[in-house]
């Protein structure tokens, strides 16, 4: 279990408490209301028929015999969307090349016109009376392609002569971006002692929420407003993306709901063709249209994650000061530029290299690259595993290089308390961490000491044990506007709150966030339980349906409660100075003598006291309220747009054993101890780490997306093939964490935790392994570290035992 | 999923009655390869003919000191059963170690056999165990039931009813699993029948096969140790993005040990 060093809970509900999911009651018991879970009257079925090419062009398509097939209602395909003047799909980043100009966006049109570019480009939709309908007539769909060769890696997407995805872009590029200092980086490597250098891939992921997406459009032609009912993380942008970009139809005829979403990790912010299409088609058949993937669809549909080719250098001093970092990266886009995209090798990658080290010179460079695979973008982390992933890759590589103790480097290059704010060198401000106690406290939980004892212990067992760490920082709480501007973001990346109390004492709290996993309904009712001093279930969290939230920007980023947490908190002060005014004068007392405390008003230094919810009552029943200089009501709402990052950070560590007869990789122990600011609900923060943690497991010893390199066909797109964790496959988990540097600049002091466990995971394991395959000689295993990758790499690191 | 007829049949002459009399006609017992190949419209059969309801496929009995095991009885149930736990406890085990929990409940031993998948478990039980399959025909003894790939020596209208399988002396079972699918990357069943040793494997060719290196080394010492050095050739063994030829090849040896060790444990 957790411990919680400082604040205790004021209240059994409040800050500080491990409350029980209040959404736990509907999901466990199968009462949750997902997308799929909704049936509109008169409703049609959607099929989208999907390229089986990686690359192809498409000389014609002849729908006419699933028109005549039964139940079939509408066949639509590019030329209609086109005809009909739909736009493509948007890009919500903007990112510019090193000479200055902007990159390669190509179209991304939701129905493709004469050329696909991956397999599971959208061809056509088929519309029925029923889903098999729908599928039977898909069929019959004629679709006439001239196969073409593909690319499905950056390197070999960027070879002279390899295939193109787009015409526009030249060479596959899309951009060429560089972020740092080159000539200080240079001059850094000119007077080292010693450089370490690695390459590495991170591996490309399919996100696999447990609920495939799915979506409804419905068209009303009474009133002209459209309702999209969609697997979202952000229905907001949503109706951004797709009504003012895609559709032409006006935010306040355009309803987006998201409702219950069964997880995403990024997969679901995104602005997808499948929506446009059921929205659109909707009003041509004058009829709501269901749309839901199959599991085999969304491993072709979903946008993946990772994918980066890097060659890295760490530049060091004879005494293991860390000099410069020099990076360049290689980032596979996929076939088109998904909503954030082109943000995450950069802006959310790049600006996290500095790691927790005070490394005063980085240059880095990436392209990112187009390719005849499903799109890349943000998946758990986003960027910052990636980054993660690298240094804390090449601090451990150092380290043996050097032989000094893994421990040690990096305490010697750690950023201390004492220098913070600390400017790194590449463009970001940390506000405050304590890195080093978060290392010692991990090491301590593990037993750091007693490792060589273990090891020697495992070794008589003819297994070979290893130990490796991760010390990890992440830029979240995303992100102040004019900042997320100036480096190209086309939203601003606010939150809103609504705090809406009641005539009887409830309050109801509409947020701009969306919880698909994170236990908003009832960390957000702990603020409020906290701030006001009532019951946690006199408070009901609203979320995902844009009729009824103000506005919101979604949750990704470890962004809900350090910016969506932070508006309600703005909000609930608002209400609480009004209360406190009203308060004033039912008491016939200066407002300056009103103290609030656990719900209630008081008049300093008297007896003379009203609840919270005596003020509610009166504001909405004004018989004694000062009415010339308040209006009635409390009802409040505030939007909050960070001033910084936040930067959750903190050490994992992971011991493995390896049998080397089999190569198989048994996660012994795994520590993490973090520092996520202030923590609202305990036990939901330790969810979220194990949940983050099992997917940085996956990819370190499980996950990899797999394409066949001449057809482009994904060869890894079932559960037969993909390896996903189970729960089997991980040990109990060790989680702690320290409460000692609370974020310096939201009202909360929160940093946000939902990414944590998946920008160390992988780190740890994978230096974990090659821990314990270092004796052999081994300095590097790309991920994932499967049996026969593992049992590969010791057989031909003994290769020169077994000739003697 | 494409349209077909659903049979239900309750009696063995009934179904054989069903499968002569249907143009493409498939059998269908727990489903567990059927149904995703359905629904991924990988095959249109006219007629599916559900064996659920035939008693006499079902259920599991000591005879003549071994044991016999109806056709239709899912892993979950020879797992569980105290008889097959008495006479050949590891057969319980192998069959506890396939697939998921959810495989288990709905899968059948004549669904397995039948369908002959090159990594699944059982026809290394079989095989090792020198199990005799009964049809509604006839009676086929193991080695010569599985013939290659997804192929098996059943005739277009013959049904599996049993297997039965002979009380064996010391049997162990060591399965690598594949880490997605949990299918056997490689499994190896080292058995005594009738005082001589049998080493079967499945997962690394396209069909069970027997190791006659590993059993004739087993025969005079029954150790682990017995094994050392002894290798199967890679060529011919399969080969997927999870598995090479020559891991596979590693597997076996490596496998057949820990099988002996199981079974002399």
């Amino acid at each position: 279990m957790s411990n919680s060093p400082a604040n205790a809970p004021v209240n059994a509900t409040g800050i500080g408490a491990s409350v029980k999911r209040r959404e736990d009651f509907r999901f466990l018991t199968g009462q949750g209301t997902y997308t799929d879970d909704i049936n509109r009257p008169n409703q049609t079925h959607a099929y989208i028929l999907r390229s089986p090419y990686a690359h192809a062009r498409i000389n014609g398509i002849d729908t006419a015999a699933a028109l005549e097939a039964p139940g079939v209602v509408a066949v639509f395909t590019g030329k209609d969307i086109a005809a009909d003047k739909v736009n493509g799909l948007p890009c919500g980043w903007l990112i510019h090349s090193k000479d200055g100009s902007p990159m390669v966006e190509p179209p991304h049109p939701p129905l493709v016109l004469d050329k696909v570019v991956h397999v599971g480009d959208q061809v056509a939709v088929i519309i029925a009376e029923t889903c098999e309908q729908a599928k039977d007539a898909a069929e019959l769909v004629m679709v006439d392609y001239d196969e073409l060769p593909a690319v499905t890696t950056s390197p070999e997407a960027l070879k002279d002569g390899a295939p193109l995805v787009h015409d526009q872009a030249t060479g596959n590029l899309c951009y060429d971006w560089h972020l740092g200092d080159k000539a200080a980086t240079d001059a850094a490597f000119a007077k080292a002692a010693h450089v370490t250098k690695l390459d590495l891939i991170n591996n490309r992921l399919v996100p696999n929420a447990m609920e495939p997406r799915a979506a409804i459009g419905e068209f009303d032609r009474a009133t002209g407003d459209y309702t999209l009912w969609t697997t979202s993380q952000n229905p907001h942008v949503i109706r951004l993306l797709m009504g003012a970009f895609v559709l032409g139809i006006p935010e306040h005829k355009l309803r987006v709901i998201a409702p219950d979403v069964g997880g995403g990790f990024g997969s679901k912010i995104y602005h997808y063709a499948e929506e446009a299409i059921v929205t659109w088609a909707s009003r041509k058949i004058g009829r709501p249209i269901k749309w839901v993937a199959e599991r085999s669809e969304s491993f072709v549909s979903d946008a993946h994650g990772r994918d980066h080719v890097t060659h890295a250098e760490l530049a060091l001093d004879a005494d293991g000061k860390f000099l410069g970092l020099r990076v360049q990266t290689l980032a596979n886009m996929g076939a088109y530029l998904s909503t954030f995209a082109p943000s995450i090798p950069t802006y959310l990658y790049a600006t996290l290299l500095a790691g927790q080290y005070t490394t005063p010179a980085i240059y880095a460079e990436v392209k990112a690259v187009f390719t005849h695979t499903v799109p890349v973008d943000a998946y758990r982390g986003a960027g910052r595993p990636e980054a993660c992933y690298l240094i804390e890759r090449i601090v451990e590589n150092a380290a043996r290089e050097l032989g000094i103790d893994k421990t040690e480097l990096r305490r010697r290059n750690f950023i201390p308390p004492s220098a913070m704010p600390y400017d790194t060198p590449v463009a970001l401000q940390y506000d405050c961490g304590m890195f080093e106690k978060c290392l010692d406290q991990a090491l301590n939980l593990i037993d750091y000491k007693g490792f060589p004892a273990r090891k020697a212990e495992a070794k008589a067992r003819g297994k070979l044990r290893g130990i490796g760490l991760a010390s990890y920082i992440e830029a979240c709480g995303i992100a102040p506007s004019n900042v997320a501007g100036a480096l190209g973001a086309r939203a601003g990346l606010y939150e809103s709150g609504e705090v809406r109390f009641h005539p009887t004492g409830s309050v109801t709290v509409f947020t701009g966030s969306h919880s698909h996993g994170q236990s908003h309904e009832t960390t957000f009712a702990q603020l409020v339980s906290d701030r006001f001093g009532i019951p946690i279930e006199n408070v009901e969290i609203v979320h995902g349906d844009t009729s009824k939230v103000p506005f919101g920007m979604g949750t990704y980023g470890s962004r809900s409660l350090a910016v969506g947490g932070s508006a309600i908190s703005k909000a609930m002060d608002k209400v609480v100075n009004k209360a406190k005014k009203i308060a004033a004068h039912m008491l016939e007392a200066a407002e300056t003598d009103i103290v609030f405390e656990q719900g209630k008003f008081t008049v300093a230094g008297t007896d003379r006291s009203l609840t919270i919810g005596d003020v509610a009552l009166s504001a909405y029943v004004p018989h004694n309220f000062p009415l010339d200089e308040l209006e009635p009501g409390l009802d409040e709402q505030a939007f909050y747009d960070p001033k910084n990052f936040t930067y959750p950070n903190g050490t994992q560590i992971a011991e493995v054993e390896i049998d080397p007869e089999t190569g198989v990789v048994r996660i012994e122990k795994f520590v993490a101890v973090d520092d996520f600011g202030r923590v609202i609900n305990p036990m939901v923060v330790e969810g979220q780490v194990h949940g983050g943690i099992v997917q940085g497991i996956g990819q370190a010893l499980m996950e990899n997306c797999v394409y066949d390199p001449q057809t482009g066909q994904l060869l890894t797109g079932s559960y037969m093939d993909y390896c996903m964790p189970r729960a089997d496959d991980v040990p109990s988990f060790i989680v702690q964490y320290h409460e000692e540097a609370p974020c310096t600049h939201n009202p909360l002091g929160v940093k946000g935790c939902g990414e944590a466990g998946a920008i160390g995971g992988s780190a740890t394991v994978m230096n974990a392994v090659v821990d314990a395959l270092a004796d052999l000689g081994i300095k590097h295993l790309d991920m994932p570290a499967t049996p026969l990758r593992v049992w590969r790499a010791i057989q031909d690191a003994s290769v020169p035992l077994a000739a003697e | 999923m494409y349209a077909f007829e659903y049979h239900r049949p309750t009696s063995l002459s009934e179904v054989t009655g069903l499968v002569s009399g249907k143009e493409d006609a498939k059998i269908i017992a727990g489903g567990q390869t059927l149904i995703p190949t359905l629904k991924q419209r990988l095959a249109q059969p006219s007629d599916v003919i559900d064996l659920g309801a035939v008693a006499e496929l079902h259920g599991i009995r000591e005879e003549g000191g071994g044991l016999v095991i109806g056709a239709t009885t899912k892993h979950a149930e020879v797992a569980g059963s105290d008889i097959v736990r008495r006479l050949i406890p590891e057969l319980a085990e192998l069959a506890n170690g396939i697939g998921d929990a959810q495989v288990r409940n709905r899968g059948t031993l004549g669904g397995s056999i039948c369908n002959n998948d090159p990594s699944a478990d059982y026809p290394a039980a079989l095989v090792g165990l020198n199990a005799t399959v009964h049809t509604n025909k006839r009676t086929i003894p193991a080695e010569e039931f599985f013939t290659g790939m997804f192929e098996t020596a059943l005739e277009l209208d013959e049904i599996v009813t049993a297997v039965a399988f002979p009380k064996p002396g010391r049997v162990g079972y060591a399965k690598f699993p594949n880490p997605a699918s949990r299918y056997a990357t490689v499994g190896v069943l080292v058995a005594e029948v009738d005082g001589a040793v049998r080493v079967a494997v499945t997962g690394a060719g396209p069909v069970v096969f027997r190791w006659p290196e590993a059993e004739q080394a087993l025969s005079s010492n029954f150790s682990a140790a017995a094994l050392n050095g002894l290798t199967v050739d890679a060529d011919g063994l399969n080969a997927d993005i999870h598995a090479s030829a020559e891991y596979r090849a590693n597997l076996v040896a490596v496998m057949a040990k820990r099988a002996v060790v199981r079974a002399a444990g």
